[in-house]
């Protein structure tokens, strides 16, 4: 297994702090070696900077994975859009010379230089690979009573053709990593739908993007599920906040839970709601929050 | 111009020729049940060789969830191409306003998502550092990313025309 450095983003540092802290929890106390990646940037966001010019997304990107090459470490991203930018960057780097050519150029004004030898990791895919349901749970120490729907995000598996990990309509192995928590993935409409946030349209989209969104949280309601988990903190927002913006928007009451996977996780590993920041999110549902504390004291 | 769009796709290793506009891209298009974009107009307007896909708000309503593009029959690229569209449309000039301002983000303070108070405070609570060890830490790593911003003309691009 080789070293990793983390990778944080813009949304889990800025806005959910929580993911930051459960994801360093759950990787001490898995025993893998990931360090901070000081001085990164945005990954630079796909959205945005890769719908714009694709010079300037490589050059941001390459830079990040160059501060990762430097000090011998593959990069572990906890976010599918970060995991998108990163990982499809490397990869057209590494097999056309040309580009990583005309990349090079801009980053030697910063005495800097790409050389292929990182790898991009998604903390799903890691733990999946490297790990594997099984060997996961012989670490935990809390099982989890909960339904879950799990929503697995766009640019984890997508596109296929460059992410190898499997068929797209109805993909298992993120259900698995959940499972081994204890807690039941629950299947539901459009489970595989996705949240409306991607591709630039919550931020210049904001009322199509939240129509996207209700119609998911419908599906997710009707399934009757404690919390929804994710592998991404953009989704994660989108699910969270977007929630309340919804109930605005559309007279509705959705009072659902949203846990980042690493959350998910930690509560499995023995460590408590407020350890993990989750009673740190828009959405705060009472009853929730009593029944995770429950499990996390043993009382259930 | 219309020569050039079909052009510039194909070079990139984006060939829409092959489309039958069966419309499964349509079908599959979580956007499209709610908004505008119409995918396999778009690839139909961008085949035809019609400028207005550029200019068109739909281009922008995609959330780049690649399923048209799994499950396209032809195996044709569409969320790639689609991309690419943008790309050249940003050159035309076509930007949101609210895409601007994150980019000017980035150019700012090297994050789409800039740190605010709040978020400092959950921080602390948590027993992390109030400021990320990311780049809004680091002055110098800040101007590394600016110079490489400015040798890609970013500035010029993102720049209001």
């Amino acid at each position: 297994m080789n070293k990793l450095s983390l990778f944080l983003g813009c949304i889990v540092p800025n806005r959910y702090p929580g993911i930051e802290k459960a994801t360093k929890l759950c990787l001490q106390r898995l025993e893998i070696d990931a360090s901070d990646l000081p001085g990164a940037s945005c990954c630079p966001a796909p959205g945005v900077f890769k719908s714009f010019d694709k010079a300037t997304w490589l050059a941001l990107a390459s830079r990040n994975i160059v501060l990762s090459e430097r000090i011998g470490r593959d990069i572990l991203t906890v976010c599918n859009g970060c995991y998108g930018s990163l990982a499809d960057a490397n990869m057209e780097l590494k097999k056309d010379p040309e580009m990583k050519a005309c990349t090079n150029t801009c980053l030697k004004e910063i005495g800097m230089e790409f050389k292929g030898t990182a790898e991009v990791r998604h903390i799903i895919e890691f733990l999946y690979r490297e790990f594997g349901p099984e060997k996961l749970k012989d670490y935990l120490t809390t099982p989890l009573d909960l339904k879950v729907a799990l929503h697995y995000g766009c640019h984890l598996i997508k596109p296929s053709k460059d992410r190898n990990l499997g068929e797209t309509e109805a993909p298992v192995f993120f259900d698995e990593l959940v499972e081994a928590t204890g807690a039941k993935s629950v299947d539901y409409t459009d489970k595989m739908m996705c949240c409306g946030a991607g591709g630039g349209v919550r931020s210049g989209y904001a009322a199509e993007s939240l129509e996207m969104l209700e119609h998911k949280l419908a599906c997710i309601k009707k399934a009757g599920v404690d919390c929804i988990v994710n592998a991404c903190p953009f989704c994660h927002l989108q699910f969270d906040r977007g929630q309340l913006a919804v109930n605005e928007k559309f007279g509705t009451d959705y009072s659902i839970p949203v846990l980042h996977y690493s959350q998910l996780l930690g509560l499995a590993l023995g460590f408590s709601p407020d350890q993990l920041g989750i009673e740190q999110n828009a959405v705060q549902n009472i009853e929730f929050l009593a029944k995770i504390y429950e499990i996390s004291a043993g009382l259930r | 111009m219309s020569e050039e769009l079909l052009k510039v796709l194909k070079s990139a290793g984006l060939d829409i020729l092959s489309c039958m506009h069966c419309g499964t891209c349509t079908g599959s298009c979580p956007s499209g049940r709610h908004t505008g974009l119409n995918t396999r107009r778009v690839i139909r307007d961008a085949r035809k060789n019609r400028a207005t896909v550029l200019s068109d708000d739909a281009l922008w309503l995609c959330t780049t969830c690649y399923t048209c593009q799994e499950r396209c029959p032809r195996g044709i690229p569409i969320t790639d191409a689609l991309l690419e569209l943008r790309r050249l449309a940003v050159r035309e000039g076509f930007m949101r306003p609210e895409h601007r301002r994150v980019s000017e983000m980035v150019l700012e303070c090297g994050h789409a998502v800039p740190l605010d108070e709040e978020t400092k405070k959950k921080r602390e609570e948590l027993g992390l550092d109030p400021v990320p060890d990311t780049v809004q830490k680091y002055p110098e790593a800040l101007e590394e990313l600016k110079t490489l911003l400015k040798t890609c003309k970013f500035n010029e691009l993102a720049a209001e025309k």
